[in-house]
C-alpha cells in the first residue's frame, strides 16, 4: 500500500515535470523572434504622441531587421494603445508580460501612464525604457525604469532661466493641470528656480485635462498682472489656453514645456501662440548628421517634420537593442544590467548616458513657434 | 468689482450653452415625463456634423463667415432633429405603454451607443472646430467681450425666443402644452399626441445641436465624449430651474454657467465639476420642484 502510493507520487512527479517541460517549452516565446511590448496613446487626448512615438520605434526596430536583427532573431513590436488614460496602460502592460510574453518594454510618453505601468513592469522583472515621461517619480518606481529624456527638475530649471535670464520677465503667472503628474511637478520646479532667481509668481492658477473653458483663470490671471504665464501642460489644452488669452486682450509671453510638442499647438492655437516658447528635447532644424537622416528617413515614410516624441522614442528603442545585443540574452535581469551600463550612446536627441538614477543626462532646446512653426531659439546645457 | 463683471460676462457665455441644452430635458420631460439621457450626446453629434460640414465650406471674415456659420448650424440641427426623430420613434415609442423605468434604462442604453459609435465613426482623438468666423475682442467700457461670445449669446437669444413663439403662439405648440397637460385628455380632444411626442424630439434635438455648434465656435475642441460632462449639467440645470419648466431651463443654465465660472475663478478648477452636484443636491433638499417649478401630485 505504501508502495503503491510512494509509485503513484512517483509517477505523478514524473509525469508532472514532463508536462512542465512541454508547457515552458510551449509557453517561451516564439523561437524565431525577439518579442517586445509598446504600450502607448494611439487614440484620446494625447493620441499625436503615442502615434510619433510608436512610429519612430517602429523605425528603430525595421533598421535593425533590415541589417539582421538582434541576437540572429528578428525583432516582432507588440503595441498596444492605452488611449491616453492611466487605468488603460495598467492594462496593457499587464497583457504584454502575462499574455504576450514580451521581453522588455517601451513606452509611455505621458508620466501619468508610465507610472500606471512601470510597477507591473517592476514586479514582473521586465526592463522598461521610457522615451519621454519627464516627472521624477518615474524611474523612482524600481530598478527595472529607466528613461532617455531629462527630468522636470532639469526642464523647470531650464524654463525659469530662459524665462529671467534671457527675457528679463520679473512677474509670471502659473497655469498648470491639477490632474497630471508631468504637470504639477514641473509647475513646482519652475515655481522654485523662479524665486531663487529672483523673480515671483503673481498668480497660480489650475484646470483639469480635458477642460475647454479657461476664461475664469485667465481673468483671475489678468487680474494679477503677469508679464508672462507658464502652461506646463499639453498641447490641446494649451493652445485652446493661448487662444482664450488672446480673446480677453492679455498681452503677455507664453512658456510651456516639452507637453506642446505636436503640430496641434499651432493648429489649435492658430495666431494666439505665434511667438510662444517651449522648451523640448530637439529641434528638428538641427544640422548635425544623425538628426538629418532621422528627420530625412522619417519625413519620407511618414510624410511630415518629426515631433520630439518620434526621435526620443527612435533613440530608446535603439539603446534597448544595443544593451540586448550586448548583454547577449533576453533575460530581464541580464538586459536590465545591460541597459544600466549605457555609457555615451548616440541618439538623435543627443548622447545619452544613463546615471545611477537610470535618468539621461542631456541637454534641452528651447523653440519658439513662428508662422506656426518651430524654430529653435536657444540650448540650455545641465 | 471690475474682475467680477468679467467673470459675470464668462460665466454667461457658458450659462446660454448649457440653457440651450437644458430646453431639450425639460421639454421631453414636462411631455413623457422621461429623462433623455441620451440628449449630451445628441449634443455630440450636432458638433461633430457641424465639424464636417464647416471643413467643406471654411469660414473667412464678414459676410462669408457669417453664411458659413448659418449654414452649418441649420444643417446640424436639421441633422439632429432627424437623428431625434429616430431615436424617439426606434428607442422610446415601442416603450411607451410600458413602465417609465424602462424608457430611462433604455435612454442610457442609447446614450452608451451614441458615445461609442462616435469613437467609431469619428475616432477617439479630439478634433479642432474650424475657425467660422475669425476672433476679434469687442471692448465694452473697460471689459473684453469677444465677438464669439457676443454670436454665442444672440444665437441663443434667438433661438430661446424662436422656441417661446414656437409654444406659445402656434398650433402645435398649444398641443404640446396640452400634452403635457395631460396625455388622455388631450389625446380624447383629437391631438395626435405621437406626432407632438415626435416634435418635442425634433425640437429639443435642434437645440442641442445649435448648442453643439455654439460650443465649437466657442471652445473649439471636440471628441465622442463631449457630451457627457455638459449634458449632465444641462440636466442639474432643467432640474434646478423645475424640469419641465422652459423658462425654467433658461434661469437654471444661465446660474450654472456662472456658478461653474465664479468657482473656478475665485476657488479652484478643482470644484468646478462638484459645484454642479452640489447645486442638485441643494435643490433636491431644499427645493425639490426646482427655482420656478410648482409642486405636482404624482401621477403613476
Amino acid at each position: 500500500m505504501l508502495a503503491n502510493t510512494l509509485r503513484s507520487n512517483y509517477l505523478k512527479a514524473a509525469a508532472g515535470t514532463l508536462l512542465l517541460a512541454i508547457g515552458t517549452l510551449s509557453c517561451a516565446p516564439d523561437d524565431k523572434t525577439i518579442r517586445i511590448g509598446v504600450f502607448n496613446s494611439l487614440t484620446g487626448g494625447t493620441a499625436t504622441f503615442g502615434i510619433s512615438s510608436s512610429q519612430g520605434i517602429r523605425m528603430a526596430a525595421d533598421e535593425w531587421n533590415a541589417k539582421g536583427g538582434l541576437l540572429d532573431k528578428q525583432i516582432e513590436l507588440i503595441v498596444e494603445d492605452d488611449q491616453s488614460k492611466p487605468e488603460e496602460a495598467a492594462m496593457a502592460v499587464q497583457k504584454l508580460i502575462n499574455q504576450n510574453r514580451v521581453v522588455a518594454i517601451l513606452g509611455e510618453v505621458a508620466s501619468s501612464r508610465t507610472l500606471a505601468g512601470a510597477p507591473i513592469a517592476q514586479k514582473s522583472g521586465i526592463p522598461l525604457i521610457t522615451p519621454a515621461s519627464t516627472n521624477p517619480k518615474v524611474t523612482r518606481v524600481g530598478d527595472f525604469i529607466f528613461r532617455v529624456c531629462y527630468t522636470d527638475s532639469f526642464q523647470g530649471v531650464v524654463c525659469a532661466r530662459f524665462a529671467v535670464q534671457k527675457l528679463g520677465l520679473k512677474r509670471m503667472a502659473i497655469l498648470k493641470d491639477i490632474k497630471n503628474d508631468y504637470s504639477v511637478g514641473l509647475a513646482d520646479y519652475f515655481r522654485q528656480n523662479l524665486l531663487s532667481l529672483g523673480a515671483q509668481v503673481v498668480s497660480e492658477e489650475s484646470y483639469s485635462e480635458g477642460d475647454t473653458d479657461f476664461r475664469a483663470q485667465i481673468t483671475s490671471i489678468k487680474a494679477a498682472d503677469p508679464e508672462g504665464i507658464f502652461i506646463p501642460g499639453y498641447y490641446t489644452e494649451a493652445g485652446l489656453i493661448a487662444k482664450q488669452v488672446a480673446e480677453q486682450n492679455l498681452k503677455v509671453t507664453l512658456i510651456g514645456g516639452d507637453g506642446w510638442d505636436s503640430p496641434r499647438t499651432a493648429e489649435i492655437g492658430g495666431a494666439a501662440v505665434e511667438g510662444a516658447f517651449f522648451c523640448n528635447h530637439y529641434s528638428a532644424d538641427d544640422t548635425s548628421r544623425l538628426v538629418r537622416d532621422f528627420v530625412g528617413a522619417y519625413e519620407k515614410r511618414y510624410g511630415y517634420v518629426p515631433d520630439a516624441m518620434a526621435p526620443l522614442s527612435y533613440d530608446a528603442a535603439n539603446l534597448l537593442f544595443s544593451a540586448i545585443k550586448r548583454a547577449g540574452s533576453t533575460d530581464g535581469r541580464a538586459v536590465r544590467d545591460a541597459i544600466a551600463q549605457t555609457r555615451d550612446c548616440p541618439g538623435v536627441c543627443g548622447t545619452i548616458t544613463i546615471d545611477a538614477e537610470r535618468n539621461a543626462r542631456k541637454p534641452a532646446v528651447m523653440l519658439q513657434i513662428e508662422h506656426g512653426q518651430y524654430k529653435i531659439y536657444d540650448v540650455i546645457y545641465p | 468689482m471690475h474682475q467680477f463683471i468679467q467673470q459675470l460676462i464668462n460665466g454667461l457665455s457658458l450659462g446660454v450653452i448649457y440653457a440651450l441644452i437644458a430646453l431639450g430635458y425639460t421639454m421631453v420631460y414636462g411631455i413623457l415625463r422621461l429623462i433623455n439621457f441620451a440628449h449630451g450626446d445628441v449634443y455630440m453629434v450636432g458638433a461633430f456634423a457641424g465639424y464636417y460640414l464647416a471643413r467643406v465650406l471654411g469660414g473667412g471674415s464678414g459676410a462669408q463667415g457669417a453664411w458659413s456659420f448659418l449654414l452649418v448650424l441649420f444643417a446640424s440641427m436639421a441633422a439632429c432633429a432627424l437623428l431625434g426623430y429616430v431615436i424617439e420613434r426606434a428607442a422610446y415609442r415601442p416603450l411607451r405603454r410600458t413602465h417609465r423605468l424602462n424608457a430611462l434604462i433604455t435612454a442610457i442604453g442609447v446614450s452608451l451607443l451614441l458615445e461609442n459609435l462616435g469613437q467609431l465613426i469619428f475616432g477617439a482623438d479630439p478634433k479642432v472646430f474650424p475657425e467660422l468666423i475669425p476672433r476679434t475682442t469687442v471692448a465694452v467700457g473697460a471689459f473684453e467681450i469677444s465677438n464669439v461670445q457676443l454670436i454665442v449669446v444672440g444665437t441663443a437669444v434667438v433661438l430661446t425666443l424662436a422656441l417661446q413663439f414656437i409654444v406659445h403662439r402656434t398650433k402645435i405648440g398649444t398641443a404640446m402644452r396640452a400634452v403635457s397637460f395631460s396625455h388622455d385628455a388631450a389625446g380624447l380632444m383629437g391631438i395626435n399626441t405621437g406626432r407632438v411626442i415626435s416634435f418635442t424630439f425634433v425640437l429639443g434635438s435642434a437645440l442641442a445641436a445649435a448648442a453643439g455648434i455654439l460650443v465649437g465656435l466657442y471652445n473649439p475642441k471636440i471628441d465622442p465624449l463631449m457630451g457627457i460632462m455638459p449634458g449632465l449639467k444641462a440636466f442639474v440645470a432643467a432640474v434646478l430651474g423645475g424640469i419641465g419648466n422652459i423658462p425654467g431651463a433658461i434661469l437654471g443654465g444661465l446660474i450654472m454657467g456662472t456658478a461653474e465660472t465664479f468657482t473656478v475663478g475665485y476657488l479652484s478648477s478643482t470644484y468646478r465639476d462638484a459645484i454642479t452636484f452640489v447645486i442638485l443636491v441643494a435643490v433636491l433638499l431644499f427645493r425639490p420642484t426646482g427655482l420656478l417649478g410648482t409642486p405636482q401630485q404624482a401621477k403613476f
